[in-house]
């Protein structure tokens, strides 16, 4: 055990690498954008004169190590800084937007495992008969269509046709939770491709244990076929879903700007788009910490539970 | 401290480029007398209470209520739910007494005494000339950057002075006449004395039609009707903006009542959805100007004879079909069409490809090359340029279209390139000239500097006669039309949606006007 823990350590402190070098890329890459926070605040009145004021009162005129190194201090003290644009701690922007994401995340990741596992193990069960081809060509078809279009589609015909639910979360703010039929269109748009990739994960690791010999040790043993599929079976086929399932939930908490800005959520995504548009670099720059530490954490997690679930694969990075 | 203008990044234009303007009308249920409105009339007579919710692109979680940071339509649009300006603009651009109940200038127009009518601020205290000198001196702080610092410009500050509870005396730099387009220039409005850059984002007060109940950035504002109104209580007992960026979802929220406005349509939507009789379509006429903008000081628009061949080139209604899907009507290289003092007397310009051949000839500019920067950041834009160079390939002329950054574009082409795309919002013709063809102007974008041009503008401003000062504006138009930087092909309709219930939403008034977004004088039937 004492192994695991210091590769455990080992990727911690690599993680933390990681981050500092996706908020210093982040951070170049922002500077090299054309325009800055000045000129995106001053807009179509490009008035050189006020363009210039804005750059001295926002400290732009600075050399840009000098901010990064300001604001990399005050990092240390759990302080993002201030928003360039309206002055507002960095902080508030995360911990109201995360909120909304946080909620989707945890709904969609909630269905997806039962639902995306459940459909592998199905269609496993079944290889090459009715309910395996059903599941298959159904999985690929869905995958092929873009959230957005996928939104609009179910937006029109569930919320604008039927009128079963509201077409959009406007004007509920944070407060999703007490609206609960405006998350269903977005849980399901969200859902729609993972499941998809999941369940086929699921179904070819299932059909690759359950031809191995020792699930046909396990039958010569005559063990039940459900106590082979679920007990034995089912965790090496976890292995790979593991990961992929790591990346869909980074991908979920970073901010899904497609399904936010279709449905009026306002989450990390929506924040982060605004914040680039604006040149906003610190809050660019709090999201990319809080980005890099969720990538980091959740991919550890996924190696974790990688190793826990099939021990003598290698841990993969 | 940060001050500066929110710039979100969609439908910044609101600002000084251009809006469409609904207005809403109140017919009868207050005394005031806008009621005119072509909406109103037959809406029937107002019903009191009920709550509109009304969808707007917004600013993300940079937004604030400051009013002197307005930058974008639905800043605008809170700004004058909460506050008022001492004027504002007519239908036709023309500056209305609002705060201010009228204004007087000495013989000189560089002296103007304006009298304040009676109005409370929504803690009951009394909007006084010290209110306006705190609000004027707080935008033109040096050290900030309010967008309506440059229109305070021609105001000497220092040596203005309140004359009593309710007369200011501002003490003009040089004679201005159209001195009343100063007091309703954008973002010019009226706070309480001491107020500070945090009680906005608390608790603003302001003399406006609702008061404030909650403010989340970037998702709603909720206000509630001010009973004690000046000019006359909102029908609505509860006004809530609430933000959606993508105007497909501005729509469905509309279409799925949870919303009763929606703000800045898509012309197809509005094709999808008119006469229907699902939601309302009101479309503001002349609320964007859709021009080209050519650099007169270099190469080849420095020879007059090139831009004019530009002027002919264009095939206006094929720009406004394909570049705004029909919702708008052409121009005529000149800016503010409806609005007062606009040169509408002369022939509207039409392609002639023959004359535009022959006039490049003569200009020795015949195979020639130019460069029509544009980009995303505004709607039409690409689609403008991409039927541009076709229209222009057919005078022999290559044009090659370069997309910009969209975030940066307003700055990039105003000293750069020779050839861009570019549009405005509503505002006065002299405030149009001022800020862009003057050589002093800070966003001169055709490099237009002309100093018998500059003194015709003098002239006008020092002209008390309306109809003489009518005549310099309209001596000016016509050398802009003969030979002007603007390649004016259009004017785009601003669209807005409403449900079936709401009424007395004014169709006439282009966007930034104070008939657009004026929910005071809405009310739900």
């Amino acid at each position: 055990m004492s192994g695991l823990g210091s590769w455990a350590a080992r990727r911690l402190l690599l993680g933390g690498a990681q981050t500092v070098a996706v908020v210093v890329l982040v951070f170049a890459l922002t500077e090299a954008l054309p325009g800055d926070a000045a000129v995106a605040l001053a807009g179509d009145q490009p008035d050189p004169a006020r363009i210039a004021a804005i750059r001295e009162a926002l400290d732009l005129d600075r050399p840009a190590y000098e901010r990064l190194a300001d604001w990399a201090t005050g990092l240390l003290h759990a302080d993002f800084g201030n928003s360039l644009t309206s002055g507002r701690p960095v902080s508030s922007y995360i911990s109201d937007a995360f909120g909304p994401t946080l909620l989707l995340a945890g709904l969609t990741v909630a269905l997806l495992v039962p639902v995306g596992v459940g459909l592998g193990v199905l269609a496993a069960r079944y290889e090459g008969r009715f309910v395996d081809r059903l599941v298959s060509s159904v999985t690929l078809g869905v995958y092929a269509v873009p959230e957005f279009a996928f939104g609009v589609l179910l937006v029109t015909v569930f919320a604008l046709r039927l009128d079963w639910l509201p077409p959009t979360a406007v004007g509920y703010g944070t407060d999703l939770l007490g609206h609960p039929a405006a998350l269903v269109l977005p849980v399901l748009v969200l859902l729609s491709r993972p499941v998809c990739s999941l369940s086929r994960l699921v179904r070819a690791g299932m059909i690759d244990a359950l031809a191995s010999p020792y699930v046909a040790q396990a039958r010569r043993y005559g063990i039940p076929g459900a106590r082979v599929r679920y007990a034995h079976a089912l965790p090496n086929a976890m292995a790979p879903a593991a990961q992929q399932l790591a990346r869909t939930v980074d991908w979920l908490l970073c901010g899904v700007i497609v399904v936010e800005a279709l449905f009026v959520i306002p989450g990390l995504g929506t924040v982060l788009m605004n914040a680039v548009a604006e040149r906003d670099v610190p809050v660019v720059q709090g999201l990319a910490v809080i980005f890099g530490v969720i990538t980091v954490v959740l991919n550890l997690g996924a190696d974790l539970v990688a190793h826990r679930f099939a021990p003598r694969a290698e841990v993969a990075a | 401290m940060r001050e500066y203008p929110g710039l979100r990044r969609r439908g910044f234009l609101a600002a000084a480029s251009g809006v469409g303007a609904l207005a809403l009308v109140g017919c009868g249920g207050s005394d005031n007398d806008s009621g005119a409105g072509s909406g109103g009339g037959s809406d029937g007579k107002p019903r009191r209470g009920g709550r509109l919710r009304a969808a707007f692109a917004g600013g993300g979680a940079s937004e604030t209520l400051d009013p002197h940071l307005a930058n974008l339509f639905a800043d605008v649009a809170r700004a004058k739910a909460l506050f008022d300006k001492l004027a504002d603009y007519g239908d036709d651009l023309s500056a209305e007494p609002r705060l201010a109940s009228g204004w007087e200038p000495n013989a000189g127009l560089d002296r103007w005494k304006v009298t304040l009518r009676k109005a409370e601020f929504h803690d009951g205290k009394p909007v006084t000339a010290e209110d306006v000198l705190f609000s004027f001196r707080r935008i033109a702080d040096p050290e900030k950057a309010f967008r309506a610092k440059a229109s305070l410009e021609p105001i000497d500050l220092k040596a203005s002075r309140a004359v009593d509870e309710r007369t200011v005396e501002f003490v003009l730099k040089r004679p201005t006449a159209e001195f009343p387009n100063v007091l309703a220039a954008f973002g010019a409005y009226i706070v309480p004395d001491g107020t500070s850059d945090a009680d906005f984002d608390k608790k603003p007060v302001g003399s406006g039609p609702f008061r404030f109940v909650s403010f989340a950035p970037g998702r709603s504002a909720v206000f509630r009707r001010n009973d004690a109104y000046w000019d006359g209580a909102p029908h609505l007992d509860e006004l809530e903006f609430v933000v959606a960026n993508e105007e497909s979802a501005r729509v469905n929220a509309l279409l799925g009542g949870q919303v009763e406005y929606a703000h800045e349509l898509n012309p197809t939507t509005a094709r999808a959805h008119e006469g229907k009789g699902q939601i309302e379509i009101v479309r503001l006429r002349n609320s964007a100007m859709q021009a080209f903008a050519m650099k007169t000081d270099r190469p080849p628009f420095d020879d007059k004879r090139v831009r004019e061949a530009f002027f002919l080139i264009a095939d206006r209604q094929e720009l406004i079909d394909g570049a705004l899907s029909g919702a708008g009507v052409v121009g005529n290289d000149l800016f503010g069409k409806g609005y007062e003092y606009y040169a509408d007397g002369l022939p509207q310009r039409e392609q002639d490809l023959d004359r535009a051949r022959s006039l490049l000839r003569k200009a020795g500019a015949e195979k020639l090359k130019v460069t029509l920067d544009t980009s995303a950041v505004a709607a039409g834009f690409t689609e403008a340029a991409g039927i541009f160079r076709d229209q222009a390939a057919k005078a022999g002329v290559t044009v090659e279209v370069k997309m910009g950054s969209k975030d940066s574009y307003w700055a990039d082409i105003l000293d750069s390139g020779t050839l861009c795309c570019y549009r405005s919002g509503a505002m006065p013709i002299e405030s149009h000239i001022s800020q862009r063809l003057l050589t002093d102007s800070t966003t001169n974008a055709t490099k237009w500097h002309h100093k018998d041009f500059d003194a015709l503008y003098q002239q006008a401003q020092s002209t008390k006669d309306e109809t003489e000062r009518a005549a310099v504006f309209g001596r000016m138009q016509r050398r802009l039309y003969a030979e002007g930087g603007f390649l004016v092909w259009g004017f785009a309709d601003w669209i807005i949606g409403t449900a079936r219930g709401v009424k007395g939403v004014e169709r006439k008034a282009p966007a930034n006007t104070l008939d657009w977004a004026r929910f005071d004088k809405v009310w739900l039937a």
